[in-house]
This record gives structure tokens, sequence and C-alpha cells, in this order.
């Protein structure tokens, strides 16, 4: 990368990330001090260790703060900008504050074209981008793989459902220079999808770099709390409140299911607790899933005479113990 | 800008991919594939390696552990373990919240 290219990116307002701070780590620090505090952090930040939803800009930060921390020659150059800089301070560096600085060897390997920061490709060029120091290495490569959750509600599943998602994707435009575009996909949500799966769309994720093929784009799916249903895999929970006098005489009650109201007989005598099973009424698939009706047995109030006579009445007639089992 | 809905592949046990499409797909050796099946990190259907089904969850575990074992430097016994222990936590973690919204 050339210095006029290094000028026009600087142009735009670049904000100072402190990589010392990032990394948990005093100025001084020694190389020893930068490795091992990377591997005791990449181990606390890595997306699919940590359930921290910022774990991946957190883990990218990381990266990025190590690329340039670990190489003896880019810690210089960045030591070289001084002490004084806060993080997110808008920052402009010294004009030739990097001559005499030659930066070579492979960037940080988890590299993709977003992988670093403006900042990060102001001070240092693409050596962040394609993994080689300035692009003056040409090569071809597939594309980068995205990633993207995806919110759909349980009706959703049951039904199938069409989703728009905007992704921003890096691409190289003519003269080098890596621009951010928003793309926008409408994407078909099956019908039986279940939370934690995942739909590959082949070619969909960024890219490729030169004639490599272009990455594919993953949707993991997860399911919007609903504040009737809870969901287990492909089986679906449903409390039921009753009164005593349906469960102890047994009725028939209209519930709700996500695929539409049914009329469930309560057998006599249901117990608190008790789990219902309607077959084949969970998540839609081969087998399908059941939807388990869960009794909760509520109390009315004796909050009026009426009330209190007939709970008296219970008390004198019906003879009943629920602690028996204590005695002996 | 496609306006058009596209339809992806659900990777769930359904769909099944051979270890070529496995290596293609992760961007990995067939070695490192096979030394998966060995730890029991994957678990194909079908005997002998040319035969090999993988479920289309596999995928993903694959690439997990390619993450895994680059960005943490762990050798394979180690993305072995760390899987099965996350797998452990989220099973944890699913009965809590199941517990604890009931």
């Amino acid at each position: 990368m050339n210095a006029s290219h290094r000028q026009a990116e600087w142009r735009s307002i670049l904000r100072y990330k402190d990589y010392y701070r990032i990394m948990g780590l005093e100025r001084d620090a020694s190389q020893d001090e930068v490795k091992k505090a990377y591997r005791r952090l990449a181990r606390k930040y890595h997306p699919d260790v940590s359930d921290s939803p910022d774990a991946e800009q957190l883990f990218k930060d990381l990266g990025e703060a190590y690329a340039v921390l670990k190489d003896p020659e880019k810690r210089a150059a960045y030591d070289e900008l001084g002490a004084n800089w806060k993080a997110g301070q808008e920052f402009k560096p010294p004009p030739d504050w990097d001559a005499g600085f030659e930066f070579s060897g492979r960037g940080f390997e988890a590299g993709g074209p977003d992988a670093f920061s403006d900042f990060f490709e102001g001070l240092f060029g693409g050596a962040g981008s394609h993994g080689f120091a300035g692009g003056r290495t040409r090569f071809d490569g597939p594309g980068q793989d995205h990633h993207a959750k995806v919110l759909i509600s349980l009706r959703d599943a049951y039904r199938g459902a069409t989703r728009s998602i905007s992704l921003r994707t890096p691409e190289v435009d003519p003269s080098g220079h890596v621009i951010n575009r928003t793309r926008q996909l409408n994407v078909k949500i099956p019908i039986g999808v279940r939370k934690g799966q995942r739909i590959r769309l082949a070619g969909q994720g960024a890219p490729g770099i030169g004639s490599g093929r272009a990455g594919d784009l993953y949707l993991d799916i997860d399911f919007e709390p609903h504040p009737l249903y809870r969901v287990d895999d492909k089986d679906v929970y449903l409390d039921l409140p009753l009164t005593p006098w349906e469960a102890a005489l047994g009725s028939t009650i209209k519930i709700p299911t996500p695929s539409g109201s049914v009329d469930l007989k309560i057998p006599a005598g249901t117990r608190n607790g008790k789990k219902l099973r309607l077959s084949n009424r969970g998540i839609p698939g081969n087998p399908a899933g059941h939807l388990y009706v869960i009794a909760q047995l509520t109390v009315p109030p004796a909050d009026n005479e009426k009330a209190k006579e007939l709970y008296n009445r219970m008390r004198d007639e019906l003879a009943y113990n629920p602690r028996k089992h204590f005695e002996g | 800008m496609n306006r058009q809905a596209l339809t992806g592949i659900l990777l769930d046990d359904q769909v099944f991919y051979s270890l070529k499409d496995v290596c293609h797909v992760c961007e990995c050796q067939t070695e490192w594939v096979v030394a998966l099946v060995e730890q029991g990190v994957l678990h194909p259907s079908g005997g002998g390696r040319q035969a090999w089904q993988f479920p289309g969850s596999s995928l993903h575990m694959a690439m997990k552990a390619r993450r895994l074992q680059q960005d943490l430097n762990l050798n394979l016994s180690g993305v072995a373990l760390v899987l099965d222990l996350l797998e452990e936590i989220e099973s944890l973690r699913a009965r809590l919240d199941t517990a604890l919204t009931s």
C-alpha cells in the first residue's frame, strides 16, 4: 500500500484503539506477557465458548490488539504514536509516523476482510485483510462465511416464514479499498425448524478473493420467547391453570395451541403437575414433536362470605388429609 | 439486490453429506475430518470412509472444532473435550431455563 493510499484513508475519521487496554496490559509488558494475555483472553472471549453477547466483538478486538502487539515492528510503530491517546478519541496519525518501519509477514490467521478496524487499516494498511502485508501479494481464496442469528416466532416454526436479513459484506473496490456494502436477502424459513438449527445458503457469504468461490451464509435459528409456550427441541409445553372442581370432577377445556385451539379433555382426579400429551401437536416434522399440557391447580381466594362458607363446608365434610404420609 | 426469497438447506439430521462434501464446505483436509471421527466428535453413518454419511449438524460441529483448534491453539483431544463440555453446559443451561420458567 503506497503513501498516497494511506493519506486517502486518513481523511475518514479514525478512532484511536488502546490495544494495551484491550489486552489488560501495561505499556511496558514483555512479549511473553502479551502472548500469555492473548491466550487467557482468547479462551475467555472465544465466540464458540463465551455466552456473552459481545464475545464476537471482544474476540475481534483482542485479535487485532494481538496482531499489533505480538509483532515487534508493528508494536514499535504503534508505540510511536504515544501514550496520550484515549480509546475512541478521533485519531490523526502524525505525518510520516511510519517512516522507517517495514511491515512484513502474515497477519492474524483468523482475520477475514472485515476482521480489523479502520484504525488498524489506517495504520497498517490491509495487513489484516487478506493475511498478507500491505496487499502487495495477490492470491485466490474462498470468501469468508457469514453467520447471522435469526429470531423467529414459534408460529413461524409451525407455518414457515420468509425473513429479510441485512448483511454487511466487505468488498474490495477496483482501487483496492475495502468497503462495506449492505445486502438485503429474503430467506425462507422452513416449516419444522427448531431452536439452535442452522440453515446453510451456499455462496451467499462474502465474495471470493480473486477467482476463489464465495463464502456461505449460515443462519442460526433462535425463537422469540412466547408468553404461553415453552419449547424444548421439538416439544412444546403449555401450563394450564385449572380450578379444583375442573381437576377433581374432570372437564373439557378449550386450550390454545400454536396450530390453533383444541378441546382438551381433563380426566377426573387430575393432580397438580400432571402432564397431558397431545401427540404430534409440537413442532411439525418427521416425526413431529408433541404438545405437553401441564396441569396447574389454582386455589380460589376465600375473599367473601360465600367463599369462606364453601371452604368451611369442605373442611367439615370432606375429611381430606393431604399430609397422610407424614404420619409414620 | 436480490428480492426473491432464497431457500437454504436446513442442517438437520435428515440431510447428509459425504466426507468430500464436509471437506469442501469446511475447507479442511480429509485426514483432519477422519481424526475428528476418531475422536468421536463427528458420527457418520455407513461403513468405510467412502460410504460415510455425515448428518447436517456435522458441518457446524466441524467448523466449530476448526475455529477452536486454530484460535486457541488446541490439539484434537483438547477440541473434543471442549466440545463435550460445551454441550453439557448447554444442556444444563436449558434445564435451568426450564426449571426457572416453570
